[in-house]
C-alpha cells in the first residue's frame, strides 16, 4: 500500500496518532511537548474525528497534576484517554501513574524526554524524567527518530490494550520532538488494523458505571495490600512478548520491523553499545562506517525499557561480545550506576545464573553517561567509546562529550572524527530570530522531502535570549536514510542571514573546502568584500569558498516584505544549491508560499511572489581579490576588570564555546555571580533613544518604563563633570529640591538598549514647534555607538544621588534610585521587566527574590548572564528559582527562615545585652525599620554588632554573628506570571496569602502562557485567541484580586504602568510597606498579545479606559483606621471595550477566523466588563461601620 | 403620486436611497432598511486599506516573534483559514442579496489601481448589482497636477469597467478645480454615475495631547447645498449619467430640492443614523404630503427642474449667488 509522505517533526508525529486513536486527552503546556497538546487541540477546534468518527475532546488542566488527574478519571470511566508531557510536568503525573499502572488500566503518555532541573533547569532533552519513572509500573517504550515516534504511538497503542499495562512512550526533546524529518505516514486504515475493536469495549466496560457497580482504589491493610500488589505480575511478564507481537504484526502490516531490542552492526562484533533514543541512531551511523573499515562493533537499541525482558534482551546480543558499554542519558547520583547500565549488569547476572549466557567470553560491562540537557552526541564521541572499550579495563562510570577534569570520568575523543559525508548536504543557515529563516527553512525542507526522493532532515538551535536573538538551521538531505542526530560541523553550504553575525559567530569555520557562502549584506557585490571581517575573508580563500552576495533587505523593501528576508533567502539557496532544477524550484517555492500565506490573503502570496522574482535578479556571485583587506577583530570584548568568573566562563559561553569550559571551571550548586549581562554588549538595536535635554522635563517617565534599564537619570553636584567626554549632556536639575549646582544627565546606554521605543511613546514632551519630536528620539545606532559607550561609563563613575533626598513613592523620584536589574534578555518592548526593575529601585539592596519558573525566570536566570545585579556597597536582590508549581511556597520560606533567624538573633542579643552595650543591644532591639532611614540606621547598628561579636568568643555571640543580617529588614519578593499565579501554582499562593506572612507577591499578568508560546491561562479575558483556546476564550478572567481581598488581611493592588504610573509606583511602596501578606496584580502587555510592543503601554492604558483592566488598590491598614480598605484607582470605562481589543491580534484574530463568535464575544466582554466596574465602584462607594 | 425614478438603469420606487452606512454590516438593520421603503441598498464600503493592510497586519502579528526561542516557537494558534476583509465583505453581500428584493450596490473605496482592484470582479460575482467607487484621494504631494489627480481616478474607474459588466458609479469628494470637465471625462469613461459628495472626515487637533484625532460628524441639512449647486451644474452637461446627491439630505425638502436640481436620487445617512432606519418611511411621507400640497404629480415631473439649464436665473448657482449673500448678510449682536 502506498502511504503518504510526509515531513513533520517528532512532536507532531506522535500527536498525529494519538489524537486519532483516543477520546480524551487532557493537557498542559510544557517544553518541548507543548506542540502536542497544540496540535491535538487545533484538529479538535477544527472538527478533525478520530478513526472511530468522533472528534476527541481536548481539556486543558491547571498543571500536569491536574492533567494527569483527569486522565485517570477518564481512563476509569472508559475512555481511551492520553496526555502528553515532559520533565517536571512528567514528575506532577508520577502519583497517578503509579495508580494507573496498580489499576491495569490501558493508556499511552507521550512524553519529549527533557531534562528535570536540579542546580538549574534546562529545557532540553535527556532523559532524567523518564527514569524517575521506572517504578510506576509504566512500560517504557523509546522512540529513536520521528518515523519511529508515529510508529510507536501507535504500537504503544496497540500493546496496552492487549497487555493492559500502561505505556510511556517517551523520545528525545528537541532532538527528536523538535526535528523535522521525512517519513511515512500511517494510514487510518493501519491504526484500525493494529486497534482490535474487542479489547477497546473490554476497556470501556471495565469502566466505572453505576449500572454495574464496583469500588476501586480501596484503602488496603497489611494483611491484604503486599498479595494484591503481586496479582500484576502475569501481565508484567506477558508483556514483553505482547509488545513484540504487536510490533510483528506493525510489521506486517506497515513493513517496518522492530523488535523489543534491535542489534545493529558486525554480526561477529567484540564491541557493543547498548543505549535508548536518538543517540542510537548516531551509533548506528557510526558503527555501519567503522565495521567497513575493519573494526567489529555493534550497538543494540533498546526498544521496550519496562518490562525489561533479559530473555529478549541476551538474545539480541551477538554472542561473539566482550565489552559492553551502556549509555545512559541521564545521571542518578549515588547510585552504583545509571539505570540502564544497572539494568544490563543484572540482566547479564541473571542470564549467569540461569545458565542462559549466549556469550563464548563473560563480557565486560561498563556505563558511561552522554548527552545530558542535548550536549551534542557525534560520531566522534561514539568513536572514542569504542576505542576506550579496546582497553584491557575500559573505565567504567565515564562520561563522554565533556571534559571532566575534577573526577576525571570523561573520555578523550577525536572531535574531528566524522563518518563520511559525501553523499549527504549539508546546509546551515545563521539567521535573525526575527526573519524567518527557520521558518523558510521548514518550508524547504518540505519542499525537498516532497518533491525529490531525498531523505530530509532538519534542526533548528536557537539562543537564549528572547531578543535579538540568533537561530542556527541544520539542513541534511540525501539519498539514503539520514540518522545524523546531531548538529551539522562540516557544511557545504552556509547561509549567513545577518552582516553583523560575521563579527560575532565564525560562520564560516563550519565550511568544508569547496562549499558555498551565501550572505545577506548591505553591499552590492563590488562593495562587499571590504567590509567583511579578515577571518572571513580567509576562510574564504582558504578553502575556496564559492560566494554568493544578495541585499536581501533592499529586495525585502522594495517588494514590501519589511525585514522578512526569508522568501529571498530561500529563494537564493535554491537558486545556488542546485537540489531541484532552478525553474522547478521557484515554483515549488511558489506553491509552498501559497499554501503558507493563501490563508491569510492574496495580497501577501502576491508579495512574497515578486520577492521571489526579484531575488534572482540582485542575486550576485562574488568574485574574491586575492588578498586579504578585512580588519581583524579582537578575541573577546569582555573588559579586563571583570571577575575572573566572567572572563573565564560566561565570556565563553558567551562566545558559543560552552563546551569547552570544563567542569572544574563551573560552581558546585549552581549558584552564580551577579550583574553579568553588563558584559555581553549585544549592540541590537538599529535605533537607540536620543536625549534632548532643551526639552525635556525632567519627568523620567522613560526611565520607568524602559524594560531593559537602559535609560538612566541621575543628579549630580556640576563638580563632578570635569572629565566629562565632550558629547556628554547635562542640565541644570529642576526641582526645588536641588541645589544650584546640581546637574541633571538621562544617559543611554546604546549597547545594551533593544530599540523598543516605548520610552518615545511615553515621553509626555512635545517639541512646540514640531510636535513629531519628543524630549527622546528614535537615531541610528551605529554613527552613536562610540561617543555613547563614552558617555555611559562616564556616566556610571558619577554618584548616585543620595537615597534619603528623592520622594521614592513617586515616578519622577523612583527613577533616580539605581535599578538592580538591567540589560535582560526579555522581548524588545517587554511589559513585565518595567515592574521587577521597579522592585529593584526600591527595595533592590535588602531584597530575596523567589521567581517562579516562566519569563521572568528565563530571562533572568538564563545562562550565560544574568540582569540581577548589586550596587556599589555589594548589596542587591538575590535571587532564586524553585519551580513552577510551588514558587509562593519557596518564597513563604525565604520569610520563614528570616523571621525565625531575626527572633533567634533577638533572644541572643538579649542575652548578649551587657557584652555588646546596653544602649546598641536596647538600639537593634527596638529599631523602628518602618521606612528607609530607619533600615540603613539599623543596618549600621548591626554592623557595629558585627564588629563587637567578632571580639567575643562565646558561643551565643558566634551563633547572633552567623544570623545578625536578619536584624535588618528583608524584603520577600514572590514573582511570576499568570501561568503560575492563577493555575498551576493558585494552591500554594492561596495558602501563602492566607498565612499571614510578610511577603511581596508579584504578578506579571501577561494572561497567557508566554514562555511556552501562548497557551491560555485562566488569566486570559473573553475573547482572546490562544493555544488551547483556538476559538477565542468563553469565560472571563478569574479575579485573583478578589479572591485575595476576601482574606480582609491581605494587601491588594491591580496597576497597569502605562495606565497610572504613580499609582503602580505606590502601590509597590504600600505593598512592601504593609507588615503582612501583598499582592500587586501587573498587566503586563506582551509578544504574545498580538500588538506592535511599541506601543504596549498604549494598551495598558486603553485597557483600563475601557474598564478591561481595574485599577485599585486594598490596604487593610485603612480599614484598622476605620477607613472603607478598597481604593478604586479607576474611572468609569470611557471607551467602549472594542477600541481595546481590537488593536490586539489575540482579539482581532478571531474577527477573522470566527466572526459571528467574536461579535458574541466581543459583546460578552462588554457585558463582563460593565459589570465589573458596577461591582468595583460599589466596593469603593460603601461606607463601613467599625464592628463592635 | 409617481415616486418613482431611475438610476444606474434601476427602476427605483423612490428616489430616496441609503447611502452607503454602517447599517449594512447587520442584516437586521438591512432588512429594517427595506421595509422602510429603501429603493435600492449601497452597502459600506470594502476598503483598499483594509484588503492591503489588514491582512498583512494579520500576517504581520502571527509570525513576529516567531521561530526565535525555543520555547515559544510561535504564539498563536494555527487557523486552517482566515476570512480576509474581502471575504467577510462578500459573504455580507451574499447575505444581503438572500435578505433584500432591491438592487444591492456594492461599494469599493481606495487611492490606487493596485491589487484592489481586482476584488471588483469577485463583488460583481457574488451578486452585486452595481458598484460605487468611492475613491478618496487626498492629495499633499506639490509634484502631482491636478491633472495628474484626475487621471488617477481615470484609470481607477478604467480598471474596475474593465473587470465587471454591471454600472459603476464613482463617488467624488467636491475638490476639484473643474467639475464639470472632470464629469464630463469620466462620464466618456464609462461612469454610469456620479455620486455628489463624498462627505470628507476632516481631522481635528487636540489641544491638549497635541494629537491630530479623527473628526467624524454628523451631517446636517445645511451641507445639501454643496451637491445641489453641484448637480444643478453637472446634470445638464453629463444627460448619461445617474446623479445622487450625497451629504446633507435630512428631510424631505432636502430631497425635493436636490431632485430638482437634477439628482437622480437622494443619498441619506446621517439622519438615518440619528433617528434610525424607519425614518425613511417618515420622509417619503412628507414627501408625498409635500408634492400633493403643491400639486406635483411625479418626482419625473420635477427632475432638473431647476437645473443650470432650466432655472430662471442660472447665475444664481455661480458668482452673482456668492454676491448676493454677502449682501444680505447683516451683523446681528450674539448671533
Amino acid at each position: 500500500m502506498q502511504r503518504k509522505m510526509v515531513t513533520i517533526d517528532g512532536n507532531e508525529a506522535a500527536a498525529y496518532v494519538a489524537h486519532q486513536t483516543n477520546e480524551v486527552i487532557a493537557i498542559y503546556p510544557i517544553t518541548p511537548s507543548s506542540p502536542m497538546g497544540e496540535h491535538s487541540d487545533a484538529w479538535s477546534a477544527m472538527g478533525q474525528k478520530n478513526i472511530w468518527g468522533t472528534v476527541p475532546t481536548v481539556v486543558e488542566m491547571q498543571s500536569e497534576g491536574g492533567a494527569s488527574g483527569a486522565v485517570h478519571g477518564a481512563l476509569q470511566t472508559g475512555a481511551l484517554t492520553t496526555t502528553f508531557t515532559a520533565s517536571q510536568g512528567l514528575l506532577l503525573m508520577i502519583p497517578n501513574m503509579y495508580k494507573i499502572a496498580g489499576e491495569l488500566t490501558s493508556t499511552v503518555f507521550h512524553v519529549s524526554a527533557r531534562t528535570i532541573a536540579t542546580h538549574a533547569l534546562s529545557i532540553f532533552g535527556d532523559h532524567s524524567d523518564v527514569m524517575a519513572t521506572r517504578s510506576t509500573g509504566f512500560a517504557l517504550l523509546a522512540s529513536n527518530s520521528v518515523q519511529e515516534v508515529m510508529d510507536f504511538a501507535l504500537i504503544a497503542q496497540a500493546a496496552t490494550l492487549r497487555s493492559r499495562i500502561p505505556f510511556l512512550h517517551f523520545f528525545d526533546g528537541f532532538r527528536t520532538s523538535h526535528e523535522v524529518m521525512k517519513v511515512e505516514q500511517l494510514t487510518r486504515n493501519d491504526m484500525k488494523a493494529m486497534l482490535d475493536d474487542q479489547l477497546i469495549a473490554e476497556h470501556r466496560k471495565r469502566g466505572l458505571n453505576p449500572n454495574h457497580p464496583v469500588l476501586r482504589g480501596t484503602a488496603q491493610n497489611p494483611d491484604a495490600f503486599f498479595q494484591s500488589r503481586e496479582t500484576v505480575n502475569p501481565y508484567y511478564l506477558a508483556a514483553p512478548d505482547i509488545v513484540q507481537q504487536v510490533m510483528d504484526q506493525f510489521a506486517e502490516q506497515v513493513g517496518r520491523a522492530y523488535h523489543l531490542f534491535d542489534y545493529v552492526g558486525a554480526p561477529d562484533a567484540d564491541r557493543v553499545i547498548v543505549l535508548m533514543g536518538s543517540g542510537a541512531e548516531a551509533v548506528h551511523e557510526t558503527v555501519d562506517y567503522l565495521n567497513t573499515s575493519g573494526e567489529k562493533v555493534g550497538v543494540l537499541k533498546v526498544r521496550l525499557y519496562r518490562p525489561f525482558s533479559v530473555k529478549h534482551f541476551l538474545g539480541a546480543l551477538p554472542d561473539t561480545v566482550q565489552k559492553i558499554a551502556v549509555l545512559d542519558r541521564t545521571k542518578e547520583p549515588g547510585a552504583v550506576g545509571e539505570p540502564l547500565y544497572q539494568d544490563v549488569v543484572a540482566a547479564i547476572r541473571e542470564g549467569h545464573q540461569q545458565e542462559e549466557i549466549p556469550f563464548t567470553a563473560n563480557p565486560v560491562v561498563v556505563g558511561g553517561r552522554y548527552g545530558l540537557s542535548s550536549k551534542e552526541f557525534t560520531p566522534g564521541m561514539i568513536k572514542g567509546i569504542f576505542d576506550e572499550l579496546t582497553k584491557a579495563s575500559p573505565k567504567n562510570h565515564f562520561t563522554i562529550g565533556i571534559n571532566d577534569d575534577v573526577t576525571h570520568s570523561s573520555l578523550e575523543y577525536d572531535p574531528d572524527f566524522s563518518t563520511p559525508e559525501d553523499k549527504v548536504f549539508r546546509g546551515m543557515f545563521f539567521g535573525l530570530g526575527a526573519d524567518g529563516t527557520v521558518g523558510a527553512n521548514k518550508n524547504s525542507i518540505k519542499i525537498i522531502g516532497s518533491e525529490t526522493d531525498n531523505y530530509a532532515q532538519g534542526y533548528f538551535v536557537y539562543d537564549s535570549k528572547k531578543s535579538g536573538s540568533m537561530t542556527t538551521s541544520h539542513l541534511r538531505f540525501g539519498k539514503e536514510k539520514i540518522r545524523s542526530t546531531y548538529l551539522i560541523r562540516n557544511a557545504n553550504f552556509v547561509a549567513c542571514h545577518n552582516f553583523e553575525f560575521l563579527k560575532t559567530v565564525d560562520v564560516l569555520g563550519y565550511a568544508v573546502p569547496g562549499g558555498t557562502f551565501l550572505l545577506n549584506s548591505p553591499y552590492s557585490a563590488e562593495e562587499v568584500w571590504d567590509h567583511l571581517p579578515r577571518h572571513v575573508q580567509k576562510h574564504i580563500l582558504d578553502k575556496k569558498l564559492a560566494f554568493y552576495n544578495i541585499n536581501a533587505l533592499k529586495v525585502a523593501k522594495e517588494t514590501g516584505m519589511g525585514v522578512r528576508i526569508n522568501t529571498i533567502m530561500q529563494t537564493c539557496f535554491f537558486a545556488i544549491s542546485g537540489i531541484l532544477p532552478r525553474e522547478e524550484a521557484i515554483d515549488k517555492i511558489k506553491q509552498a508560499i501559497r499554501k503558507t500565506y493563501g490563508k491569510k490573503g492574496e495580497e501577501i502570496v502576491q508579495k512574497n511572489f515578486n520577492a521571489v522574482d526579484q531575488t534572482l535578479a540582485h542575486l550576485q556571485k562574488v568574485t574574491p581579490p586575492d588578498i586579504l583587506t578585512g580588519i581583524e577583530l579582537g578575541s573577546s570584548l569582555i573588559p579586563e576588570e571583570a571577575p575572573d568568573f566572567v572572563k573565564n566562563v560566561t565570556a565563553r559561553l558567551i562566545a558559543g564555546k560552552g563546551d569547552e569550559v570544563p567542569v572544574s571551571a563551573f560552581p558546585v550548586d549552581g549558584t552564580f555571580p551577579v550583574g553579568t549581562t553588563k558584559y555581553e554588549k549585544r549592540n541590537i538595536a538599529a535605533e537607540i533613544p536620543v536625549w534632548d535635554a532643551s526639552i525635556c522635563i525632567q519627568c523620567n517617565k522613560c526611565a520607568l518604563v524602559c524594560p531593559h534599564a537602559v535609560i538612566r537619570p541621575k543628579v549630580y553636584e556640576e563638580s563632578h563633570l570635569k572629565n566629562a567626554p565632550d558629547t556628554f549632556k547635562y542640565v541644570k536639575a529642576k526641582g526645588k529640591e536641588y541645589t544650584e549646582t546640581e546637574m541633571y544627565s538621562l544617559q543611554v546606554a546604546a549597547e545594551d538598549c533593544t530599540g523598543c521605543a516605548l520610552c518615545v511613546d511615553i515621553c509626555p514632551v512635545k517639541d512646540k514647534t514640531n510636535v513629531s519630536r519628543r524630549a527622546i528620539n528614535m537615531e541610528p545606532q551605529l554613527p552613536l555607538r562610540e561617543q555613547e559607550r563614552k558617555n555611559w561609563d562616564f556616566f556610571l563613575t558619577l554618584p548616585e544621588i543620595d537615597r534619603n533626598r528623592v520622594k521614592q513613592e513617586t515616578p519622577r523620584g523612583s527613577q533616580l534610585l539605581e535599578p538592580l536589574f538591567e540589560f535582560s534578555g526579555a522581548c524588545s518592548g517587554c511589559g513585565e521587566t518595567p515592574y521587577v526593575k521597579l522592585a529593584t529601585q526600591l527595595f533592590g539592596d535588602r531584597m530575596v527574590v523567589a521567581n517562579a519558573t516562566g519569563c521572568s525566570s528565563i530571562y533572568g536566570g538564563n545562562l550565560p548572564t544574568t540582569p540581577w545585579t548589586k550596587n556599589a556597597e555589594g548589596r542587591g536582590p538575590s535571587w532564586s528559582n524553585s519551580l513552577f508549581e510551588d514558587n509562593a511556597e519557596f518564597g513563604l520560606g525565604f520569610r520563614l527562615t528570616i523571621d525565625k533567624q531575626k527572633e533567634y538573633a533577638e533572644e541572643l542579643l538579649r542575652s548578649l545585652r551587657e557584652e555588646v552595650g546596653t544602649e546598641l543591644a536596647d538600639a537593634i532591639l527596638n529599631a523602628d525599620q518602618s521606612t528607609e532611614p530607619g533600615i540603613f540606621e539599623q543596618r549600621e547598628r548591626v554592623e557595629q554588632l558585627n564588629t563587637i561579636l567578632d571580639t567575643l568568643s562565646s558561643t551565643e555571640a558566634r551563633y547572633l554573628r552567623s544570623i545578625s543580617d536578619n536584624l535588618v529588614k528583608k524584603s520577600v519578593w514572590i514573582m511570576g506570571g499568570d501561568g503560575w499565579a492563577y493555575d498551576i501554582g493558585f494552591g500554594g499562593l492561596d495558602h501563602v496569602l492566607a498565612s499571614g506572612r510578610d511577603v511581596n507577591i508579584l504578578v506579571l499578568d501577561t494572561e497567557v502562557y508566554s514562555n511556552t508560546g501562548g497557551q491560555a491561562s485562566k488569566a486570559t479575558p473573553i475573547g482572546a485567541v490562544a493555544k488551547f483556546a483556538f476559538s477565542g476564550k468563553p469565560l472571563g478572567k478569574k479575579d485573583l484580586g478578589q479572591i485575595a481581598m476576601s482574606y480582609g488581611n491581605v494587601y491588594v493592588a491591580k496597576v497597569a504602568m502605562g495606565a497610572s504610573d504613580a499609582q503602580t509606583v505606590r502601590a509597590f511602596m504600600e505593598a512592601e510597606a504593609y507588615p503582612g501578606p501583598s499582592i500587586i496584580i501587573a498587566y503586563s502587555h506582551c509578544i504574545a498579545h498580538g500588538i506592535n510592543m511599541t506601543y504596549g503601554l498604549q494598551q495598558q492604558k486603553l485597557a483600563v479606559d475601557s474598564g478591561q483592566w481595574i485599577l485599585y488598590r486594598y490596604n487593610p491598614l485603612l480599614k484598622q483606621a476605620g477607613k472603607n480598605p478598597f481604593k478604586l484607582d479607576s474611572k468609569a470605562p470611557k471607551v467602549p471595550i472594542t477600541d481595546y481589543l481590537y488593536r490586539e491580534n489575540r482579539f482581532k484574530m478571531l474577527t477573522k477566523s470566527m466572526p459571528d463568535r467574536a461579535r458574541e464575544l466581543a459583546d460578552r466582554a462588554q457585558r463582563f466588563v460593565d459589570e465589573q466596574y458596577q461591582y468595583y465602584k460599589y466596593l469603593a462607594d460603601r461606607k463601613l461601620t467599625p464592628a463592635e | 403620486m409617481k415616486l418613482n425614478t431611475r438610476y444606474l438603469g434601476f427602476e427605483l420606487d423612490t428616489p430616496l436611497v441609503p447611502s452607503a452606512s454602517p447599517f449594512t454590516r447587520d442584516i437586521d438593520q438591512v432588512k429594517r432598511l427595506e421595509d422602510a421603503g429603501a429603493p435600492l441598498i449601497v452597502m459600506h464600503s470594502l476598503f483598499e486599506e483594509e484588503i492591503l493592510h489588514e491582512d498583512a497586519e494579520l500576517e504581520h502579528h502571527l509570525s513576529h516573534g516567531s521561530e526565535s526561542y525555543s520555547e515559544s516557537l510561535s504564539y498563536f494558534p494555527d487557523h486552517p483559514e482566515f476570512k480576509q476583509s474581502c471575504d467577510l465583505y462578500l459573504e455580507q453581500l451574499r447575505a444581503i442579496k438572500e435578505t433584500v428584493s432591491v438592487p444591492v450596490v456594492a461599494s469599493l473605496n481606495g487611492v490606487t489601481t493596485g491589487g484592489w482592484v481586482e476584488k471588483a470582479s469577485l463583488l460583481e460575482a457574488n451578486g452585486a448589482d452595481a458598484l460605487e467607487l468611492n475613491i478618496y484621494h487626498v492629495p499633499t504631494d506639490p509634484a502631482v497636477s491636478s491633472t495628474a489627480v484626475e487621471d488617477l481616478y481615470v484609470d481607477i474607474l478604467r480598471a474596475i469597467k474593465g473587470r465587471v459588466s454591471i454600472p459603476v458609479a464613482v463617488k467624488l469628494g467636491p475638490f476639484f478645480s473643474a467639475l464639470p470637465s472632470f464629469a464630463a471625462r469620466l462620464e466618456r469613461e464609462g461612469a454610469d454615475g456620479l455620486v455628489l459628495f463624498n462627505r470628507f472626515y476632516q481631522p481635528d487637533i487636540d489641544l491638549e495631547t497635541l494629537e491630530v484625532i479623527p473628526g467624524l460628524n454628523l451631517s446636517t441639512s445645511a451641507e445639501v447645498r454643496l451637491p445641489l449647486r453641484w448637480i444643478a451644474v453637472l446634470s445638464p452637461i453629463c444627460k448619461k449619467v445617474s446623479f445622487a446627491a450625497s451629504s446633507g439630505i435630512h428631510t424631505a425638502e432636502d430631497v425635493l430640492k436636490v431632485i430638482m436640481a437634477g439628482a437622480d436620487v437622494a443619498m441619506m445617512t446621517s439622519a438615518l443614523l440619528k433617528f434610525g432606519p424607519e425614518h425613511l418611511a417618515k420622509v417619503r411621507q412628507q414627501m408625498v404630503e409635500w408634492m400633493e400640497e403643491f400639486e406635483y404629480e411625479s418626482i419625473s415631473q420635477m427632475k432638473g427642474s431647476m437645473c443650470l439649464e432650466t432655472v430662471l436665473d442660472p447665475k444664481a448657482f455661480v458668482r452673482s449667488n456668492y454676491m448676493k449673500m454677502l449682501n444680505d448678510y447683516v451683523y446681528k449682536p450674539g448671533s
